[in-house]
């Protein structure tokens, strides 16, 4: 029967179920992916960020969400100019670990 | 769960009620939805515990409805209830007692409004005397009905013929209780029991001999909402606030779901049809649903009150699995007749969730 | 002839205010209403943020207090003003006469049941900060069953109009990371969670610690406050919070919560305070004479003030304040 709306899926995040597979082998060649503390500098300087949606910092949280498609469709936008690492204050290697997700 | 926890949060949140001497108000949806239940509250109040509760033709809504959902604005609100204060008044009463949760929650605002700013109750004062000519008196006491059912528990237990346990298994029924979000959430002090615990409806199911089931969406929202509802399109949202929570309460295999609000039963009762039709999911045993009742229904049932007087032929799920748990005799063929006997006619039934 | 300080309060700025007057050549008394000298800090196992066993700082203050005068299990009872200074009676019948008073009287640690979403005193699986730090000194709570899943709340009791405490209780988010470290320690399987608004990591060390605590140990901070916490069917805790940085809200299964809590006035001294004429601040705790120039000043002459009394403070802040105090009370009754 059509009742004209329908149930809406939850958009809470559930930790329970996350898999951390992608972020944990990630971690092992980079501990200093956990070492984030989304200052944000990366996507305020970002080459692509001022553009589109691009953003390091969420890249890491939704490894750690359920959210890996999209963080993986995110990546594409990036161009390896490296200003995120330098400007980073942590000193995350950002386009290595970029690249290294991909792989 | 350490129970004396909650039992030192239930005795900071009290409230010293007057037992007698009530004016009361009814709730224009309760009256649709569930039309036996006020009926009943009134019967238990005035025939069984022998108390004044009085009510006047001339009260209408309390305005709630059209407040929520941005159709009138404060004022005109506050003049509604300003007119039921006056009839109160009229009447000789001094305690006001309401039917419905958001009017309730409105009665609240309203008068705390006034305590904060006393010119916006003038300026009512005057709008009511302009429109109306009438003058009103702030109740003395404002009270729920679930409030009366709470406070009357015991001597319900006292007349009580069927306890909420079931008879096949002598163990209590384990029961699931939904507080309208605007009996306590806004005023915590103003429910028994505060926000978080609630003991207005745990303490009518333990004084009636059910287990309460305390279960991690216990505290969410039924999804009503108004806006949410009103709107077809959103009603989405609606229902899914009530999947979440029957999806959390489903491992309790819950036999019962009492509520004491006009929007909770009939969401958790309808909805249950609706997930039914579109999941083809149902939370009762062997295709069931878990009943909703009011307070008042329950507080019949226990006392003995046939099952169709009640009107528990209102609800979308069935009810008849619970009466045969608590072994409460009913004669299937009444279900459908009405108070003079007449057949109503058969609805139509749904196709996934059992209605007989 | 040696001059009586009246100390009311025998934790650590009490113990080091003494010591240092006793150095200067005044006669202090303490006076503690527990039974033993301490305060909250000898209830600690370790002390942030280099792990330095609390024992070891508390039995030296110890050592330099035995020699003082000290009243255990007794309270001020009353005291008035006279004209060589004050005069106290005490709990147990005594009275004693001094120059100065000092209130180093403390905190009390915030009654976690308040904030009900939580349910501490409720959920079994629900615990505070402090208890957690006995856990860690004895090794025996039968709530700790090998936790799989901890969280950790800041800010329990603090930044918050409901429970009326706005103000930052400084050493929660820092000893919270402490304790999520040592967790890891104790229960190496274990994931960790920290639930903060903004990590106040102050002092020296501190920001270390916190870099340590994601590199080294891999706690996630989260940052969102949990704003509801119920039981499963299993007993295991159900919390909600939003994780701000992403967005979304989130909901996660724990064995384990603590609740850091937060540092209130200790309100025992409510009744002395009022008889000595000390105002309360915003915050409700003792008014000092100026932030900058007159922290150890009450307005009252001859009534001084340190430590935790005045505001919530870390160890080594307290220990800086008791020192002041006691060149603040000596050049006082030199100059009087």
């Amino acid at each position: 029967m059509d009742f004209g709306f329908c149930l809406s899926p939850s958009s809470h995040v559930k930790m329970d179920s996350v898999d951390l597979t992608t972020f944990n082998r990630l971690k092992e060649t980079n501990p200093d992916v956990n070492t984030c503390i989304a200052c944000g500098s990366c996507t305020a300087t970002c080459t692509a960020g001022n553009f589109t949606e691009m953003s390091f910092r969420r890249i890491l949280l939704m490894l750690q969400r359920s959210k890996e498609e999209e963080a993986k469709k995110m990546i594409q936008r990036c161009m390896l100019c490296g200003k995120c690492t330098l400007v980073c204050p942590r000193g995350i290697n950002i386009r290595k670990i970029l690249l290294d997700i991909t792989r | 769960m350490i129970v004396e926890g909650k039992q030192k949060i239930w005795a900071d949140y009290q409230k010293d009620i007057p037992d007698d001497h009530y004016f009361y108000v009814r709730s224009c949806i309760r009256q649709s939805f569930w039309p036996a239940s006020e009926v009943t509250f009134l019967d238990i109040v005035r025939n069984k515990l022998g108390k004044d509760f009085y009510e006047n033709e001339y009260h209408t809504t309390c305005g709630g409805i059209a407040y929520h959902s941005d159709s009138i604005p404060q004022e005109t609100a506050m003049t509604i209830i300003a007119r039921q204060f006056a009839l109160m008044h009229e009447s000789g009463y001094e305690n006001y007692v309401c039917s419905c949760i958001t009017s309730f929650g409105l009665y609240t605002e309203t008068l705390e409004t006034w305590h904060e700013f006393p010119e916006l109750e003038a300026k009512i004062r005057q709008y009511l005397w302009d429109s109306c000519k009438k003058e009103f008196a702030k109740p003395k006491y404002l009270a729920h009905a679930s409030d009366m059912i709470y406070k009357f528990r015991f001597d319900i237990a006292k007349q009580m013929k069927f306890p909420l346990v079931n008879v096949k298994t002598g163990k209590p029924l384990k029961v699931v209780e939904h507080i309208g979000c605007h009996y306590s959430k806004m005023f915590p002090s103003k429910g028994f029991g505060g926000a978080e615990y609630p003991h207005v409806l745990v303490g009518m199911i333990e004084a009636w001999g059910g287990e309460v089931v305390d279960y991690p969406e216990r505290r969410h929202c039924c999804g009503f909402g108004f806006r949410q509802y009103f709107v077809q399109g959103n009603r989405g949202y609606s229902e899914s606030n009530t999947y979440k929570k029957f999806e959390s309460m489903e491992p309790y295999e819950p036999d019962l779901i009492i509520t004491n609000c006009p929007g909770c039963p009939y969401f958790l009762d309808r909805w249950q049809y609706v997930i039914a039709e579109q999941t083809g999911k149902t939370y009762g045993k062997n295709g069931y649903g878990i009943p909703a009742l009011t307070y008042e229904e329950v507080a019949g049932l226990v006392m003995g009150y046939d099952p169709w007087d009640l009107g528990l032929q209102m609800h979308q799920v069935a009810i008849e699995p619970l009466l045969e748990k608590m072994g409460i005799p009913y004669d299937p063929k009444k279900k459908y007749q009405g108070v003079n006997g007449k057949d109503l006619g058969q609805p139509q039934c749904p196709s996934c969730i059992k209605s007989v | 002839m040696k001059e009586n300080i009246i100390i009311i309060g025998g934790g650590a700025a009490g113990m080091e205010a003494a010591t240092q007057l006793q150095k200067l050549g005044l006669t202090p008394v303490i006076i503690e209403k527990s039974n033993a000298l301490g305060g909250h800090i000898a209830q600690w196992d370790k002390l942030f943020p280099a792990f330095h066993n609390a024992k070891d700082v508390v039995s030296k203050m110890f050592d330099n207090v035995k020699d003082i005068k000290t009243y255990l299990n007794t309270e001020v009872t009353d005291i008035q003003r006279n004209a060589d200074g004050f005069h106290a009676v005490l709990s147990n019948g005594e009275a004693i006469d001094g120059k100065a008073v000092v209130l180093a009287t403390g905190f009390d640690l915030f009654k976690a049941e308040r904030k009900q979403e939580y349910g501490y005193g409720i959920y079994n699986n629900v615990i505070t900060s402090l208890e957690l730090e006995k856990f860690f000194r004895t090794r025996k709570d039968e709530r700790i069953n090998n936790p799989k899943k901890i969280g950790f709340v800041h800010c329990v009791g603090a930044r918050d109009v409901k429970v009326g405490n706005t103000y930052c209780s400084k050493v929660c988010c820092t000893t919270a990371l402490k304790q999520a470290c040592e967790m890891k320690e104790v229960f190496p399987e274990a994931e960790v969670y920290t639930f903060y608004m903004d990590l106040r990591m102050f002092g020296p060390g501190y920001e270390d610690l916190y870099l340590k605590t994601q590199k080294d140990y891999d706690v996630k901070c989260i940052r969102g406050r949990v704003c509801e916490v119920s039981e499963d069917m299993d007993g295991r805790l159900v919390i909600k919070a939003e994780d701000t940085l992403f967005g979304k809200p989130l909901r996660m299964t724990l064995d384990l919560l603590v609740l850091m809590c937060s540092m209130e006035k200790n309100k025992s001294i409510d009744k002395i305070q009022q008889q000595l004429g000390v105002e309360n601040n915003s915050d409700g705790f003792m008014q000092n004479r100026d932030m900058y120039l007159g922290m150890n000043d009450s307005k009252q002459e001859g009534v001084f003030v340190a430590g935790t009394c005045t505001a919530p403070k870390s160890l080594p802040d307290t220990i800086g304040e008791a020192r002041s105090v006691a060149v603040e009370v000596f050049n006082y009754v030199n100059n009087k």
